[in-house]
Order: C-alpha cells, then structure tokens, then sequence
C-alpha cells in the first residue's frame, strides 16, 4: 500500500520524530512569541487613541514595526534573520535558529491578536474601574486581562496553528520535522505518499490544537451560562 | 457636598469643538437625591462624568467636601473617587468573575484582605437582596438583578457619594421601580448622597428632593421636585413634564386655559362646579395629576365654548375660585 521508503522511514523512527520536532518546535516557539508578543499587544491597546493611557508616537512606531514585519512573507524573513540567529545563538543551523526564526515572524502576529482581544473588552467595564479608582497597571492585570482572557486563548490557538506552518517552511534552512520529511523524503525523492502523510498528520496536529484550544476558551469563558 | 462652579467642557472633535457644558453652577447637598434630567445629547452624562473627573472640565470647579477635585494630584484624585461610587445603564460588571468577585472588586483595588473584602461583599449582597446568587457569573442574572451587584459593589468602599448614569434606563417599568426603591432605601438607611443621571421623568419622580433640568449644554431650570414639576418655567421642562400637553395645545378649537391644581383643589369637583354654575361645556384636552409629598399636584387643559359670553364667564368664574389659571396660546 505504502512506497518502500515511508517503511524505511517509519521503522527508522524518522516520521515520528518529526511528528515530535514539529510539536516541539511549535510549542516553544509559541511560548516565546507570547513572552515578546503579549506585552507588544498590551502596549498596542493601551496606547491607542480610545486607550487607558493614549501614547499616539508610542503607538505609532510600534505600529509601524509590527506591519513592516508582518509584510514580510516568512519564508523571505527567515532567510534575512539569518544573521540575527547566528547573533543570538552564534549558529544560524538547526532547530535553535528555526526557532529565532519563528519568534521573529510571529511575535508582531501574536501583537497584533492580543492587541485585538484587549481592544474586546468593553469601555464600560474599564470606565467603571477607572470610577473606583483603579490605577492603569490594575486595570491591565485586574480588567483587561481577566476580561480578555477566552479571547486571548482562541488567539493563542490561531497564533499556534500559523507558527506550525511557518515551522514546515523552515525546512527551507534545514529546521526538521514533518516538513522537512515532506520536502527531503516527498517531494525530492518523488515519494508522494510520503508528502500525504505528512499533510494528514499535520492536519491532525492543527485539529488537536484547535479541539483543544477551543475547550479550553469555552471552559474558561464564564460569558456562557 | 459637591459644588460646581462655572463648569465647562468641550469636546474637540474632526468637525470643530462641541460645547457639551456651559458654565454649569451646581450645589448638590449631603444627604439628599438629586435629578439631573434632559434629553440624549444634552450634556448629562458629560455633567456627572465631571463630578469624578473621568471627564476633565476645560473650565471651572469640581469642589468635593471642600477639596478642588481639578486641582488635586493624580493619586489622591484615585483616592477620592473610592468615596464616589457610580453606577451605570450597562451595569458594567466583570464578566468574568462571579457577583462576590465582582462586590469584592474596589475592595481588592484598594488593598482590603480577601476575608474581610469576602464578608462585607457578603453583607452588601444580603442588603440588595441577592444572598443566595453570591456564586452565580452576570451571564446568569436579569437585568435587574445585575444593577443589583453593580449597586453592592458601589457600596463596597462605603461611599459618600453614589452616581447613577442612566441606571435604570435598560430596565422594564417593575424592575425600575424596585432599583429605584432600593437606591432610596440606600439613601435613608445608609446617608448616601444620591445622583440621578436620567432622561425619564418617573425616576425623578419617584426618588428626588431636588432637580436640575439641562438643556444645550445649559441648566435651564433647577429646584425641588415638586415646584418644578407643578409649575415648570423652561421649555424644556415642560417638554419633559408634560410631553402630551404639547399636543393637546396643537390642536385647533376655542380658546384654552391650562388649569393649574396645588393639592387641595385637586380633591374637589371643580369641573363640575364650573359646568354646573356657569351653564357651560368645556372640553378637556388634557389631564394630569401627580402626587408628590403626599400631596396632588397636576394640570389641565380645557378648551371654551366658541361662545365669547360664555368663555367670559368661565374666565370669570375661574378668577373668582382659587384655581390657578392661563390662557394658553
């Protein structure tokens, strides 16, 4: 039924190491476009004309930052970041450096969808908050977030799924994974049922996530009775 | 008490500046209940928003209990606004947290302990009467229910001052009946200064000693209820008071005399009277009775006979009584 190759492949343990690679990857590299991406986000909202603390110069440098990275298509970002790897890790190989790769393209992504959670949160609830005498750091960590919170998870999920598919790209500049095993195994050595393999199992990570994900936000989401 | 003194504020907007307020000179005293009535866009909601400050005025005084609430640092203006509560049309709760969170919530901001915080939210849900919905989330109560907490939660701090915006205006005539109950009850029991942002007549109706009419960015009138509403000297205020009698004045007829009851007329046959002693009909356009202090207040419109004779006699028979009475044109 299946080519020879995806045997070989399977009792060598290639594919599902990069069914691990590909989690992994993912997973790590979603955590740190939070680290950068969450704040980003917050200080995006906050400083909006119709924010807590209107900053319009703040806003708008940032703005412009976030755009102009997000413009770029990855798969040409991740070749000009190559020195930024090499900076950072002192290597611009392996999974450490698609991993850079990754945070750098998707940390203005993940702003941007925090940003747009936060600016879901109604006037009226910070109004009231302002009229009990909260400080803008307490409306940030006491209101915002809180109140944001089933919408930041469904954003994490989006957020998620795109970096697993900028992670098969970075097969590209030798990341591994399914999409490297698609690429090498699939599509180079003309194997096509090795490449479906890959698009299925891909989109059986993408479902897991999204089921999950989804559970999660609706669990947490005390808007439903 | 809060003054305010040659209040202004105006809005910069793509479209040139929007005087919302106009030198607005206000004195609202402790302990009573104060209206502020006018129509959407009057300036209203802009007017209370200047009492803490989530407005700041272009010109003017907020003064608090003495204090220059424009003139005051940001950390102490926090500070004040805790012995300011409001509440609001949207109620405005944490979704996201259950009703004892959301009553603990100022207490929380103002770093009261999560026990202490838990007991006097507990003691404020018992006073809105919602003891056994402690556990629920907004998502699961009626309207009513939520001004409720957004009521107990005001009164965590133990305010001084209570600001409603428009807060019963989302509410059916019932439920609104029995917030505004509760805000008086709050009013007696507890010696919260109440103000009452609203476009709705009944609700100054039925809890205010005093009102300030706003029109255009302006107080067009300002007194106690029951001599505004009996014998309203704006336009505007009679728009408000008595909305129908505008129409009743439109339409074409005799001459038509607006009577003017002061609570002992009210109790006695006048009509009657009139018919039975002048020999007369008159038609009546328009009626309206209010009881307020105890006491029936209201207005009448009738229309005379086209007979000259008998409209003068009417007229006459109406100076001799102790009606009051005008000829409307």
């Amino acid at each position: 039924m299946f080519s020879e190759m995806f045997y070989k492949l399977w009792e060598n343990g290639l594919i599902q190491m990069g069914i691990i690679e590909t989690i992994y990857m993912t997973l790590i590299a979603t955590a740190f476009s939070y680290l950068f991406g969450l704040p980003l986000g917050m200080i995006l909202s906050v400083t909006d004309v119709n924010g807590i603390r209107p900053m319009p110069w703040v806003n708008r440098v940032l703005g412009f930052i976030v755009n102009f990275f997000r413009s770029i298509p990855f798969i040409i970002l991740m070749v000009a970041m190559l020195p930024v790897a090499r900076f950072i890790l002192g290597t611009s190989l392996g999974n450490g450096a698609v991993i850079v790769m990754l945070v750098i393209g998707a940390s203005p992504y993940v702003a941007r969808m925090v940003e747009s959670s936060i600016k879901e949160v109604g006037a009226g609830v910070i109004e009231a908050a302002q009229s009990m005498g909260c400080t803008n750091m307490q409306i940030i960590t006491k209101v915002l977030l809180p109140e944001a919170k089933p919408s930041l998870i469904n954003g994490a999920v989006i957020s998620m799924v795109t970096i697993l598919g900028y992670s098969a790209m970075a097969a590209t500049i030798g990341g591994t994974g399914l999409g490297q095993v698609a690429i090498i195994y699939g599509h180079q050595r003309g194997n096509d049922d090795i490449t479906w393999i890959c698009v299925l199992l891909t989109v059986a990570i993408v479902q897991i996530i999204q089921i999950v994900g989804t559970t999660i936000a609706r669990k947490t989401d005390k808007r439903i009775k | 008490m809060i003054e305010l003194k040659k209040l202004s504020k105006t809005f910069a907007s793509a479209s040139g500046s929007v005087e919302a307020l106009r030198d607005i000179d206000l004195t609202i005293n402790d302990g009573e209940i104060f209206g502020i009535i006018g129509l959407s866009g009057a300036g209203k909601s802009t007017l209370v928003r200047c009492i803490n400050l989530l407005e700041r005025p272009s010109a003017g005084q907020v003064i608090i209990d003495g204090q220059d609430m424009t003139a005051i640092s940001k950390a102490e203006l926090l500070k004040m606004r805790r012995s300011i509560s409001m509440i609001f049309q949207g109620f405005n709760l944490l979704e996201q947290r259950n009703v004892l969170k959301n009553v603990c919530f100022p207490l929380e901001i103002s770093g009261v302990k999560k026990k202490q915080a838990e007991q006097r939210a507990r003691e404020l849900l018992d006073l809105v009467g919602l003891a056994d919905k402690a556990d629920k989330f907004p998502a699961q109560l009626s309207g009513g229910q939520k001004q409720r907490v957004a009521i107990a939660r005001a009164l965590a701090t133990r305010p001084k001052y209570l600001l409603c915006d428009e807060a019963t205006s989302a509410l059916d005539p019932n439920t609104t009946r029995s917030i505004l109950e509760l805000l008086r009850t709050i009013n007696q029991t507890l010696g919260v200064t109440i103000i009452v942002i609203t476009h709705e007549m009944k609700v100054i109706d039925q809890i205010c000693d005093r009102v300030a009419v706003i029109d255009h960015s302006r107080i067009a009138e300002e007194g106690r209820v029951s001599e505004v509403f009996t014998n309203p000297q704006s336009d505007i205020a009679r728009d408000l008071i008595l909305p129908q009698d505008r129409a009743a004045l439109d339409t074409a007829g005799g001459r038509r005399v607006r009577l003017t009851f002061d609570g002992l007329y009210s109790r006695a046959p006048i009509i009657s009277q009139l018919v039975l002693d002048c020999q007369a009909p008159v038609n009546i356009l328009f009626a309206d009775t209010k009881e307020y202090e105890g006491v029936i207040y209201g207005h009448m419109i009738i229309e005379l006979p086209t007979d000259e004779r008998q409209a003068d006699k009417i007229l006459a028979w109406l100076s001799s009584s102790q009606v009051g009475w005008k000829e409307e044109k």
